[in-house]
């Protein structure tokens, strides 16, 4: 059996003929297996779901309660039989909930490992490592100057800005998902012990993360602050409101960017943020070419993101890549893909 | 140097002047000698190295990286010294112990892959003192291995910041005199007090830390040539003149070039010559042509000009001098500096600035007579009796005397005779009656957010006016302009824009500029230049929002053809005098 008999990409995903489903499709399907609940990947409007509790809860906060036809929830590690195909679900350390998804029948298993990274984040389980013979990754940030290097760092990079200027507030722009609980965590752990403000945006799903038991200490709304009170204050919100009408609430505000995008100073000054935060919830590019490698796949394929220098590192290595032209999958992290019905009534 | 580095980190983004002096006087405050020293060194732009080029950088990356993946990573950055700091190969087994990697990293970093970079002071870390040492020394054979293992025990940062510094790229947006006012700031001093200290002082400057944070005397400045702080004008609102006498002061043009201080001293037998902008910065080198000049012991206050055939130019032409790296031969020849001079502070070693101005203005004929030089004269005086005199006269310099000077001249300055030489900007002796500004009605077309507390405004305006096009009339961009307007002129206009948007470019928006559909924007400007970086081919000399006409149809905004016209009127010799502000028929 060839890995094309087993998944194949189409223009709407990549496609199971044999289990009758689709993992991440871009649009409406019949059978759809999700990796994890950012929009580009979890659509609203399939016929069925199969994702992990966390993405199908988020899902449920993000589309509503009738976001899909039918749900059902797998736990990392459980074997589902769909077809001809095995399915298992394992944890991609990208988000709560985040998982890639190993497919095997006939002995060869491919692995969509969907968004990953490979480096420790208190918000979500450890991106485990699944040997396989075809690999999906992503390539987000698939050139050598990517490399994230600390989040511990960068969280103390902005708690010196805090520190220095006590009468500004803080606004940390970070996607709504995953990001924000992030910077949320990091900031508890390096011992900032202050209220944290919310834009109304992330309010709902920053609440369930603390649901699930990942300490992010006291959250407040900004809605309905008094202004001179965010002097001193940090806030989050989604990259779109830095520029945004919304800022003009706060007193003198600095305006600051959680973005593996921002390790290139182009694209931190086309932001116009006045502080960078290098924190990617994406592997760099020490991480991708470490966790092909591990995984001990001998063909790769490449989706989102930058396919060609991936492909060629594959080739210097002697693996067989080629890149998956898959439409829709985007980068949460640009200011302008932030849903608009996220934006704070 | 992590340090310094995430101080030009911090500074490269920050836009506000008073962060940008926070985060320096924070880093002069936990930062110790001579390392501090040393980024002030940096900042104020007194290092350069010699050997370091980019090519140098090029083939230090090419040696370490694959080159496929080298070009995909610098076209996508877009900046070489960015793209070597950010791909350049981390080593292992730095400060940072093994065990730290396979904690953070979930799995299989444990075992011999790249660490992440390294950051924070180690052993090991790299000092900017030990970079400025040891280039000071250092053959340029040995360059390449020195700055591959600085590059080493870097991180990105680290990394940028020394090949920025050492290639001399370091663009950061701080001035040298904000620097010294963050500097000051460490004590209970101003930017000007170190600015009179700095010709005596070299780096790393401990003595001058010493002083400023209470543990030591203030450095004496031995300066035989020293800058004396600058005595300004305030500007004149018509309404101030019913509260003056005419018979208590005196007036002179005010020239339109640049404001210096030239000071000359006997040392050694020799003479030691300096010339000062306004601010106290040494810019002798710029033009030696002036230096030379300066041979009578003295500190003249002037106005810096080009002068050809006995004629100032404009400041246009003067323009075309500034700012050059080198200064050649061919360039002093074309553009022959001239010193026009309006005070004396000093004559030889008598300071002069208690006397009252009458009394100095008189010394200074007498010291312009003593030198003799073609290339420095006296600023005449403009003769009047009554405020309306003096209007007259500045709205025609030409016939009041300033003759074929009159396109240098930018308004008439009146000072008390009875005034003294007092620093900084004292209110009454000193006033400034600028010329109207030119004003035209433009047409805005697109807008830009600003920065810091404008974030979120849309308050960059790039305006044009009407020309004929292929398909008949099309506005075309001649002015881009951030200032000028109320706090709350500029909610309207963000309102506007945001209501009128056509299209969006990254933070820039198209707003609708249609004959009958836009906003026309009165703007002010002090002159006028052909540009090649403009579609009009023109640009404007200090453009300001004058004022908002949501009364004016776009179709009644101001035509190209008037620029040109204006633009042709202040070249042409023959078409004085200017009648500044009036439109041109």
């Amino acid at each position: 059996m060839r890995p094309e008999d087993i998944l194949l990409p189409t223009p709407a995903g990549i496609c199971c003929k044999l289990g009758g489903f689709h993992i991440d499709p871009t649009r409406p399907v019949e059978r759809a297996l999700i990796t994890h609940a950012h929009s580009d990947h979890a659509r609203a409007g399939h016929g069925a779901v199969l994702a992990t509790q966390e993405t199908l809860d988020l899902m449920r906060l993000r589309y509503g309660e009738n976001f899909a036809g039918a749900m059902q929830a797998i736990r990392y590690g459980e074997s589902v039989n769909l077809g001809g195909a095995t399915v298992t679900f394992h944890p991609a350390g990208h988000v709560l909930g985040s998982a890639q998804i190993a497919v095997t029948a006939d002995g060869l298993r491919i692995v969509a490992s969907g968004d990953y990274k490979d480096v420790a984040d208190p918000t979500c389980a450890p991106f485990e490592l699944v040997p396989c013979d075809v690999f999906i990754t992503e390539a987000t940030f698939a050139l050598p100057v990517f490399r994230h290097g600390d989040a511990d760092g960068e969280i103390a990079k902005l708690l010196a800005s805090v520190a220095l200027f006590p009468d500004r507030a803080h606004l940390v722009g970070a996607y709504s998902l995953g990001k924000a609980q992030r910077v949320i965590a990091l900031l508890r752990k390096a011992g900032y012990g202050a209220p944290i403000y919310l834009h109304g945006a992330m309010e709902s799903i920053t609440r369930y993360y603390a649901g699930r038991g990942i300490a992010l200490g006291e959250l407040r709304a900004v809605r309905g602050a008094d202004k001179a009170a965010l002097a001193g204050t940090v806030t989050l919100c989604p990259p779109s409101a830095l520029t945004d009408l919304w800022t003009r609430r706060f007193p003198d505000p600095l305006t600051a960017f959680a973005s593996g995008w921002m390790r290139i100073r182009a694209r931190a000054r086309q932001y116009g943020v006045a502080l960078p935060l290098v924190i990617s919830d994406h592997a760099d590019w020490v991480g991708l070419t470490a966790t092909i490698a591990a995984t001990g796949a001998s063909e790769i394929w490449v989706t989102h993101g930058q396919e060609d220098a991936l492909v060629h590192w594959c080739a210097t290595r002697g693996l067989n890549a080629r890149p998956l032209d898959i439409v829709g999958y985007g980068d949460e992290d640009e200011a302008g893909s932030e849903a608009t019905n996220e934006a704070e009534p | 140097m992590n340090r310094f580095a995430e101080l030009m980190d911090r500074l490269t983004y920050e836009p506000a002047r008073n962060a940008k002096l926070r985060l320096m006087t924070d880093y002069f405050r936990s930062t110790p000698d001579p390392e501090r020293g040393w980024a002030l060194a940096a900042l104020t732009g007194s290092l350069s190295f010699p050997h370091a080029k980019a090519g140098l950088i090029r083939s230090l990356i090419a040696e370490r990286t694959d080159p496929v993946l080298f070009e995909l990573s610098y076209d996508y950055v877009g900046d070489l010294s960015e793209t070597v700091a950010l791909m350049w190969p981390a080593s292992i087994s730095f400060s940072e112990p093994e065990g730290a990697h396979a904690q953070s990293r979930s799995f299989h970093r444990s075992s011999g892959g790249p660490p992440s970079p390294l950051r924070g002071a180690g052993e090991g870390s790299v000092f900017l003192t030990d970079v400025v040492e040891t280039l000071a020394t250092l053959g340029k054979a040995e360059l390449p291995a020195r700055l591959a293992r600085w590059l080493d025990a870097l991180d990105e940062t680290g990394r940028w910041a020394l090949i920025k510094l050492v290639t001399g790229g370091l663009r950061i947006g701080v001035s040298a005199r904000l620097a010294k006012a963050a500097v000051a700031a460490l004590g209970a001093a101003e930017a000007q007090d170190v600015e009179l200290l700095w010709p005596g002082l070299k780096p790393p400057y401990a003595e001058l830390f010493a002083w400023l944070e209470g543990r030591g005397e203030k450095p004496a400045s031995d300066d035989p040539a020293p800058f004396r702080p600058a005595m300004l004008a305030h500007a004149l609102d018509e309404s101030d003149l019913a509260g003056l006498d005419p018979a208590e002061f005196t007036a002179e043009w005010k020239w339109d070039g640049i404001r210096v201080q030239a000071v000359a001293a006997g040392r050694d037998g020799g003479m030691l010559a300096r010339l000062y902008s306004r601010t106290g910065e040494d810019i002798s080198k710029s033009f030696p042509d002036l230096i030379d000049a300066l041979r009578v012991p003295g500190a003249i206050d002037g106005e810096l000009l080009i002068m050809r055939d006995r004629r100032v130019q404009s400041f246009n032409v003067l323009q075309q001098r500034l700012n050059r790296k080198t200064v050649t031969a061919k360039l002093m020849a074309e553009f022959p500096a001239h010193l026009r001079a309006y005070d004396l502070l000093a004559d030889g070693d008598e300071d002069l600035r208690e006397l009252p101005f009458a009394d100095r203005r008189a010394r200074l004929q007498n010291f312009i007579a003593r030198l003799n030089e073609p290339r420095i004269d006296l600023s005449p005086l403009v003769s009047f009796a009554t405020w309306d005199d003096l209007a007259a006269a500045r709205k025609n310099p030409a016939a009041a005397g300033a003759g074929a000077d009159a396109d240098a001249v930018e308004g008439v300055m009146l000072k008390r005779r009875d005034a003294l030489y007092v620093p900084g900007r004292p209110k009454g002796p000193w006033w400034k009656w600028k010329r109207d500004p030119f004003i035209v009605d433009a047409v805005l077309m697109y807008a830009q957010r600003g920065h810091g507390k404008r974030s979120s405004f849309y308050s960059d305006y790039t305006f044009g006016v009407w020309t004929r096009g292929a398909d008949g009339d099309e506005l075309v961009p001649v002015g881009k302009a951030y200032f000028g307007f109320t706090d709350e002129e500029l909610i309207q206009i963000d309102r506007f824009v945001r209501r009128n948007t056509v299209d969006r470019f990254g933070p820039v928006r198209e707003v609708v500029h249609q004959p009958d559909e836009g906003l026309v924007l009165e703007v002010a400007f002090e002159g006028l230049q052909r540009s090649t970086r403009h579609k009009s081919g023109l640009a404007m000399r200090f453009p300001r929002i004058n004022r908002l006409r949501w009364d004016k149809p776009p179709r009644e905004a101001d035509r190209l053809e008037r620029l040109e016209a204006m633009l042709a009127q202040s070249q042409d010799s023959d078409a004085r005098p200017r009648v500044s502000g009036e439109p041109v028929t």
